[in-house]
């Protein structure tokens, strides 16, 4: 089972070197010397050199030492994973798991002592990533000797998605205190709210493509009608965010209907063809339909979301009480900062991620739900068994689309202002990102997706210009590890009990 | 063996009332014609076997019959015990499932592979849960009048696993299932729509000779004691000839012959039809179509 994953590496050489017969010693030292070599000879062009700017002049500048230095750690790394495939995983999980141990305490201890490192956190992450390996391949022999018929990745997704009834409730627990940690600051609640914005939509459009398996790379198209509709329902008729909210759900929803009619009889990479050209559609409009968009310049001075009708600014005018001021009068005394806004943003995005969470994890186990399954399965045999597929599609769409309707009226009373760049395709397929690593259909997958996708990129800022390298070899590995999502586990949404009493 | 045959159709035809109605059924696709003019009635409670050799269009009639194709040409009438009928040929494929309570199954299993057994039973009984759900409303809202529909699609799916021996597999994925596993299970996910007429389209295909005897066991049981009529499409003899009560005999289209068990087994137009076209190579055309009016 763990066999299929192996031949990954750069050496073509590897590509026989299975486990099954056990390769030699001497052939596993030449296998890691070739894999060097392939990585000196891609490593002399691209590391060796580099140009410098010095004033007026380019001078070029050899980098030889770091070279060797990277082509050692290569080696030494498929070395290490031959050894794993070779039946030595339990002692490489050891080594490799202290010598990573190890590094987090030097840096811990003093920053500069990570420099015993060769290439710092390059060769680190390599470690870790030996070390993941070992640990998986050391459990997969472990349930192969048991007889198991799951891969252990199946086996660790099952484990997580067992646990996440208690880790569920922690991590919800977590996002409720985190604006009130100290550690909050605006940065904070701020990066609290795109993770969050993110997971609805991940939760939104998993209803369409993780239950009915209908591949929609339009899904910003919705974002953009909620987003817009709140904006100018909200500011044409004076309606506050709460008001206009189902509104703009409402539409966002309509347009997932109206999309789908005419791409019901379409699936696969047809539907996802015509669904991206529809969310461009929907921007092209926007940037030209001056009249109602605005065009390019964007609608501004959206209405800001205010807390019962109390406004969140610093001098209200005559006759309104502002958050701040009716908050120090009845519970304690604060003064006015912007953060106050940001985190009642925070609890609002909260919500209706949450909304959004149980009414599909409910809706799964209803007749709807399990039909969008079987339609995913296989639609003949829906017809066969009197299901009305496109009643069936049309709702999925409109469902997701609904979602999508309410996260975007979130982010337009959260920005203030919108205008059609902020819906471009690449937000469609971030979202479509979240769900796919996350594991089709699974929701705590799209949450630990969208800290790792959203998140992710953020907390990388340390890597400067690394950071996009790391955020694109994090999805590489993620796709050779487990390339139906992190957490693709399905539980069955009803179980047989066995009868009471006698059989 | 052919005597117990026999003393069922006596048996059954006393009771039996026409269930489906075909007339004058063609399908054609493009230049091709696939069905030419069939004609044949399949009674209440009783199997009907559909036999012929390759191609000869017997899966296009229940294509036609389940709503997959639109005929060109003819009339599907179905009868309801109740009285009510359907005219198929102009139904959508969903609804002749969904109203006139006709299910099928595929030669190539069609069985929802990632989802659990049980959840396959519970999914084709789709409409009725619908229906009891508010179309979702009332089951969002977890009422009680949701939960009880549940409950008894549950135990009706019970029912069915028992009755194909899949109880202790209920929670495992469909796709998991042993093969001849499949083929019951897509059988009971069908008896789950309750269904008056039940299409078969080569169940025993792939089944060693205990899952076909299993097999005919559990297709009499369905016709005797769910009083439904079964259509069966199937290459296996041994099946068809044991279980049917009536078979229709198709050839390039056409239907060459239409009758119980015993008068198809001495047929010489089916025989020649299964036997090949030495007949035909030797003998003049004439002579040929002589011989088949003289059996």
């Amino acid at each position: 089972m763990a066999e299929a994953t192996v031949n990954t590496s750069a050496a073509p050489a590897a590509a026989t070197g299975a486990r099954a017969h056990e390769p030699s010693f001497v052939y596993l030292v030449k296998d890691a010397l070739a894999t060097g070599a392939i990585a000196l000879a891609l490593a002399f062009p691209l590391v060796g050199f580099r140009t410098v700017d010095r004033g007026s002049t380019t001078i070029i500048e050899t980098r030889f030492g770091q070279m060797f230095l990277g082509v050692a750690v290569i080696a030494l790394g498929r070395f290490a994973f031959s050894l794993i495939d070779a039946g030595y995983a339990r002692a490489i999980l050891a080594g490799s798991g202290v010598l990573s141990v190890a590094w987090l305490l030097l840096v811990a201890v003093d920053p500069g002592g990570a420099a015993i490192f060769p290439l710092g956190w390059m060769s680190w992450m390599l470690v870790v990533s030996v070390a993941l390996r070992a640990a998986y391949v050391s459990w997969g022999d472990r349930s192969e000797a048991r007889g198991d018929a799951v891969s252990p990745g199946d086996r660790v997704a099952a484990t997580v998605q067992r646990l996440a009834v208690f880790f569920g409730p922690v991590l919800l627990l977590f996002a409720i205190a985190m604006p009130l940690l100290p550690m909050a600051d605006q940065r904070w609640v701020d990066l609290g709210i795109l993770v969050l914005t993110y997971v609805m939509l991940g939760w939104g459009l998993n209803v369409v493509v993780g239950l009915a398996g209908l591949l929609d790379l339009g899904y910003v198209a919705f974002y953009a009608v909620g987003a817009y509709s709140y904006a100018i329902i909200a500011k044409t008729f004076g309606l506050n965010f709460w008001e206009a909210l189902p509104m703009a759900g409402g539409l966002a929803a309509m347009f997932g209907v109206l999309l789908g009619f005419p791409v019901l009889r379409l699936r696969g990479d047809y539907l996802a063809i015509v669904t991206l050209g529809f969310g461009e559609i929907v921007r092209v409009v926007l940037l030209n339909w001056n009249e109602l968009s605005n065009g390019p310049k964007g609608i501004g001075e959206i209405p800001r979301p205010s807390f019962f009708g109390m406004p969140f600014t610093p001098a209200p005018p005559q006759g309104v009480t502002s958050f701040h001021q009716w908050f120090s009068a009845h519970l304690w005394e604060i003064g006015f900062s912007p953060i106050q806004r940001a985190v009642y943003l925070y609890y609002i995005i909260l919500l209706l991620a949450l909304l959004t969470n149980i009414f599909t994890l409910r809706i799964r186990k209803l007749p709807i739900g399990r039909a969008w399954e079987a339609l995913r399965e296989d639609e003949i045999a829906c017809r066969a068994l009197g299901i009305n597929p496109t009643n069936t599609k049309l709702t999925a769409f409109a469902i997701g689309a609904m979602f999508g309707g309410f996260a975007g009226s979130f982010f337009a009373t959260r920005q203030g202002f919108i205008s059609p760049e902020s819906f471009n395709f690449i937000e469609s397929a971030i979202i479509l990102a979240i769900v796919v690593l996350g594991g089709m259909g699974s929701q705590i997958g799209v949450v630990i997706a969208s800290i790792v996708l959203i998140g992710g990129p953020e907390w990388f800022r340390d890597l400067e210009s690394y950071r996009m390298l790391a955020f694109g070899g994090l999805m590489v590995l993620i796709m050779i590890w487990r390339p139906q999502g992190l957490l693709a586990f399905r539980e069955p949404t009803i179980l047989l009990k066995p009868k009471a009493g006698p059989p | 063996m052919t005597a117990t045959a026999m003393t069922t159709t006596a048996m059954n035809a006393a009771a039996a009332l026409p269930l489906l109605q075909v007339d004058h059924l063609s399908m054609r696709f493009g230049g091709l014609v696939a069905v030419d003019d069939v004609s044949f009635t399949a009674m209440d409670r009783q199997i009907t076997g559909i036999i012929g050799p390759n191609g000869a269009g017997k899966t296009t009639v229940f294509n036609c019959l389940t709503g997959f194709y639109k005929p060109t040409v003819g009339r599907l009438a179905l009868s309801h015990s109740d009285g009510r009928e359907f005219l198929l040929e102009r139904m959508d494929g969903f609804r002749i499932t969904q109203h006139a309570h006709v299910a099928r199954t595929f030669q190539n299993i069609r069985l929802f592979p990632r989802m659990s057994v049980l959840e396959n039973l519970i999914v084709a009984q789709h409409n009725k849960l619908m229906r009891a759900s508010g179309y979702s409303v009332f089951g969002i809202l977890g009422l009680g009048v949701y939960r009880r529909a549940e409950q008894a699609a549950v135990e009706r799916a019970r029912y069915w696993l028992g009755r194909v021996g899949l109880t202790d597999r209920a929670n495992d994925e469909a796709g998991n299932l042993p093969y001849g596993a499949q083929r019951r299970l897509e059988i009971a996910r069908a008896m789950c729509t309750e269904p008056v007429l039940l299409c078969l389209d080569e169940p025993a295909a792939g089944l060693n000779a205990r899952e076909s005897e299993e097999l005919n066991e559990l297709l009499k049981f369905i016709r005797d004691e769910h009083k439904i009529g079964v259509l069966l499409i199937e290459h296996d003899m041994s099946v068809v000839m044991r279980i049917s009560d009536h078979i229709v005999v198709l050839d390039y289209g056409r239907k060459i012959a239409d009758g119980n068990p015993e008068k198809i087994r001495n047929d010489p137009t089916v025989i020649r039809a299964y036997l090949g076209e030495e007949e035909d190579e030797t003998l003049p055309p004439e002579v040929a179509r002589d011989l088949g009016v003289r059996g």
